[in-house]
């Protein structure tokens, strides 16, 4: 079984997602990273329903997508109003949260 | 213990109509139509009335075809045979291993009174559409007229008392809700608080009644006929069969009839039913007439072997419920003569009959009772609704015979036709139906050895005949006056009887109330003088008066044996039954079958044990009831009497009312002792002092004022103490543990807080990339842990 093939492609998504959150300043990057983060557990998940020969992980799976496309509205919906309020979507000009 | 052979069972199983068998719906149409007509009536075209008028049509169609087919079976069982009830039950709830029922107990008396209550609800529905048209509460009014008629229905068809007791409640609640329909007037609300209380007062015996046939009766039941001790077929056999203690069935009778007293208006708790006159004209018909006062007579006519035992009918000449009987029928006859108000005439008219109807129950009569109801039912609610069309359409939505009305039979002829058709009917004028039953009712009484009460019953007759006449002289005849006259409304105003105002007042006194915004645009274009009622008024009346001619027919008994329907098609037969085929009879859900039961002796008189001693062979499940037979002679004397009393009260209406003859008009004012009479009748016997002033404050108030006390020095001085003691220590613990302790480590924590927060402010910088670093920074640490905490 290929197991470690497919644990090590989610690392690596995982990896690529966390980089991309942390570093882009385009807020529409960051979602995408994020997708990628979650799409990176997805892997995981499937990989190790398929091994342990249950259907649990296909279910999570599947509502993970489908929380990762509520969160992706809720996510653009909010870049659209910071958009519209500055004209820029640019991450590191928001410092509205500083304590 | 009753394997014994019994000679001579036939048993003929027949199949057996759909409408028979599936009785059951009956109450449950109306019931899903009050539903409908709370949720969805505001909505709809008719305000909801065609929801109830309609779901009425559907029982009325349901229950006669029941009643066909009911009668088709008893026409075709074979001579000599007995029909068993159409019995089915399902488990209703289950608790400590016993099955609480629900089902459909279905014969001949069942099914009479089913009839009669779908078929006067089905007419007062149609004249309340045009009597409360316009009223505020039109469809709450339709919504609770529907489900008073499921609560009498599911009354009627009860198989078991717990059943029975749940219809008899709704039927209270409902009650309540009508009387008081008009609340906003404290009278009315007043009416609906003294009936609901007082019906409860009787309702007491009802619940105690149940539990101790239920106790006293289950062990033989389920040992005999494998039904609860709440099954009504199950007690009315164990009655007759001699397991009873007479102390147990003694108790349950009289417990029982206290109920039936509350519910049927029978001395001495009569005097919430003529105050109930204070609701609508329609619910005054259906519920104060001809249905819900009748429960109570269902009751007893039900249970009759329960009663006929416990108070042993057949032994004596004097038991407690003819003495009740006849002393309602005298007393509310007397007080119907001193009232001015026509309706309340006909409340105590009512009262009285349904005397009549207990006496003959009392005495043995069981079917010239049952047969009462039904007549009486028919002619009663055409004299309310009659009674109504008079103040609907001629004296304002005044019911005042002596202010308002008189001279009226030249206005409104279908509605003068109809009520001297009922008047006729009521005092038991010959080809009327109140002859053939009232008339059987009395003969049937001194036939059963009750002399005494024969005699009541013809002063009755006596009495009736005298009051009917007076009211009749006072609003047909005369001379009009009042509103009648044509009087404008106005001038009313000054006294404070008048109806109440026109346009706007919402405290109006008198029986219409939201009815009047309707009123105003008839009046505001009409003239203000008496007329006759439109169609929707006037065809019940006509109906109603001609059922009211031709319901006696269906047990005429001067004509000959041939002319008993009513005996034939209703009387349960008092035979003695083998226990072979009892399980068929009483099968479950799936039975699908009736069973004839041949009688084990030749039905005669008293030549059945049933009744008078224990059945050997088998399972009794009605007294064996001898009839009088007709005489003209009898009933030549009782029609005598009747035509006395119209002749003696026609010439004393003429002379006081109208001609003011100086010997007779104010005799009561002048005269002392007649003078006192009067007054004693005007206060209806003092009896709503007695429970008003007397018992209400001998019992209610004493206990308020011992509450009182003990509110006032127990509670209050635990209360008191309580709270000083607790200020003290509350005092102690400010002063320590407050202060000191609580302040300290609430200070402390805030001191902390506010120092680590000063710590921590940089990290918050407002960059989300730096969030997003450090939760995935944590998570890493948090996972590297994890892994060597595993490994």
């Amino acid at each position: 079984m290929l197991l470690n093939q497919f644990l090590f492609l989610g690392a690596v998504l995982f990896c690529i997602g966390v980089y991309g959150v942390i570093t882009r300043r385009n807020a529409v990057m960051v979602l995408m990273s994020i997708e990628l983060i979650l799409n990176a557990v997805n892997i995981n998940l499937i990989a190790f329903a398929l091994r342990n020969g249950s259907v649990d992980g296909h279910v999570f799976a599947l509502y993970v997508i489908a929380i990762a496309a509520a969160e992706v509205g809720v996510g653009l919906a909010m870049v659209l109003l910071v958009y519209r309020n500055r004209r820029s979507i640019a991450l590191d000009e928001l410092a509205e949260m500083k304590g | 213990m009753f394997g014994a052979e019994v000679s001579g069972v036939a048993e003929v199983v027949q199949a057996y109509g759909w409408f028979l068998e599936n009785a059951w719906i009956i109450p449950i149409i109306p019931a899903v139509a009050f539903f409908l007509i709370i949720f969805f009536g505001k909505k709809l075209p008719m305000k909801g009335s065609e929801l109830g008028i309609l779901s009425m049509l559907a029982t009325l169609f349901f229950s006669a075809m029941a009643g066909w087919q009911w009668i088709d079976a008893v026409n075709s069982a074979p001579a000599g045979s007995a029909m068993a009830p159409v019995i089915k039950s399902w488990t209703w709830w289950t608790t400590g291993g016993f099955d609480f029922t629900i089902g459909q107990h279905m014969d001949g008396l069942s099914l009479t009174v089913l009839i009669v209550v779908a078929f006067i609800s089905t007419l007062v529905q149609i004249y309340s559409v045009e009597y409360l048209h316009g009223d505020r509460r039109y469809t709450h009014f339709f919504a609770a007229l529907t489900l008073f008629s499921a609560g009498m229905m599911n009354m009627v068809i009860a198989d078991n008392m717990l059943q029975l007791i749940l219809g008899w409640e709704i039927m209270g609640l409902c009650s309540f809700m009508l009387i008081g329909h008009w609340w906003e007037d404290g009278a009315n609300s007043r009416a609906a608080l003294k009936a609901f209380f007082t019906t409860r007062t009787g309702d007491v015996g009802l619940l105690v009644g149940t539990s101790v046939l239920f106790f006293a009766a289950n062990d033989w039941t389920q040992k005999t006929l494998g039904v609860s001790g709440f099954s009504i077929r199950g007690v009315s056999a164990w009655a007759l069969s001699g397991d009873p203690s007479s102390a147990a069935i003694t108790v349950a009778a009289v417990a029982l009839f206290i109920a039936c007293i509350g519910k049927s208006g029978q001395f001495p708790l009569h005097t919430w039913l003529p105050d109930a006159m204070a609701g609508p004209t329609p619910v005054s018909s259906l519920l104060h007439s001809s249905t819900m006062v009748v429960a109570g007579v269902f009751l007893v006519a039900r249970l009759y072997p329960v009663f006929w035992e416990g108070l042993n009918i057949t032994g004596s000449s004097f038991n407690l419920i003819v003495v009740i009987g006849g002393i309602t029928i005298l007393i509310a006859a007397a007080l119907a003569f001193v009232q001015n108000d026509i309706k309340k005439v006909l409340a105590y008219s009512t009262v009285s009959q349904l005397g009549y109807m207990m006496m003959g129950l009392g005495a043995g009569a069981w079917l010239p009772a049952v047969f009462h109801i039904f007549t009486h039912a028919f002619f009663k609610a055409c004299l309310f609704l009659a009674a109504g069309s008079i103040s609907h359409s001629a004296s304002h939505h005044s019911f005042d015979m002596k202010k308002d009305m008189g001279g009226l039979r030249k206005f409104m002829p279908i509605t003068f036709t109809t009520w001297i058709i009922s008047t006729l009917a009521l005092c038991g004028v010959f080809p009327l139906s109140g002859f053939f039953s009232k008339d059987e009712i009395i003969d049937n009484v001194g036939h059963n050895g009750y002399t005494l009460f024969m005699v009541i019953g013809l002063i009755g007759a006596f009495m009736t005949a005298a009051y009917m006449t007076r009211a009749t002289y006072l609003t047909f005849f005369g001379t009009p006056r009042g509103a009648s006259a044509g009087e404008h409304h106005d001038d009313d105003h000054a006294t404070d009887h008048a109806h109440g105002d026109h346009a706007h007042d919402v405290h109006a006194t008198h029986d219409a109330h939201g009815a009047h915004d309707s009123h105003d645009s008839h009046d505001a274009h009409a003239s203000h003088g008496p007329r006759e009622s439109g169609p929707l008024i006037t065809i019940p009346l006509i109906i109603l008066a001609t059922l009211a001619i031709g319901a006696g027919f269906l047990n005429a008994t001067p004509f000959g044996a041939g002319w008993e329907n009513m005996k034939k098609w209703v009387e349960p037969s008092g035979a003695v039954i083998s226990t072979t085929g009892i399980e068929e009879a009483h099968g479950g859900a799936g039975a699908s079958r009736i069973v004839y039961l041949s009688p084990q002796a030749e039905e005669g008189a008293y030549s059945s044990p049933c009744g008078k001693e224990t059945p050997k062979d088998g399972i009794c499940y009605a007294p064996s009831i001898s009839h009088a037979k007709f005489k003209w002679s009898k009933g030549a004397l009782s029609l005598a009497i009747v035509f006395a009393g119209m002749l003696v009260s026609w010439f004393m209406s003429v002379q006081v009312f109208e001609r003011k003859n100086r010997a007779l008009a104010g005799l009561t004012k002048r005269n002392k002792l007649l003078g006192a009479g009067h007054s004693f009748l005007v206060n209806k016997y003092y009896l709503d002092h007695l429970y008003e002033k007397v018992i209400v404050r001998a019992i209610a108030h004493p206990i308020a004022r011992g509450a009182y006390r003990f509110n006032q020095k127990v509670l209050d001085g635990i209360v008191n103490g309580t709270g000083i003691s607790v200020r003290n220590t509350s005092r102690w613990v400010y002063r320590n543990v407050d202060q000191k302790v609580v302040d300290g480590a609430v200070n402390g924590s805030g001191a902390a807080a506010q120092g680590a927060g000063s710590a921590l402010r940089p990290i918050q910088s407002g960059k989300v990339s730096q969030y997003g670093a450090l939760l995935f920074g944590a998570a890493a640490i948090g996972a590297l842990v994890l892994v060597i905490i595993n490994t």
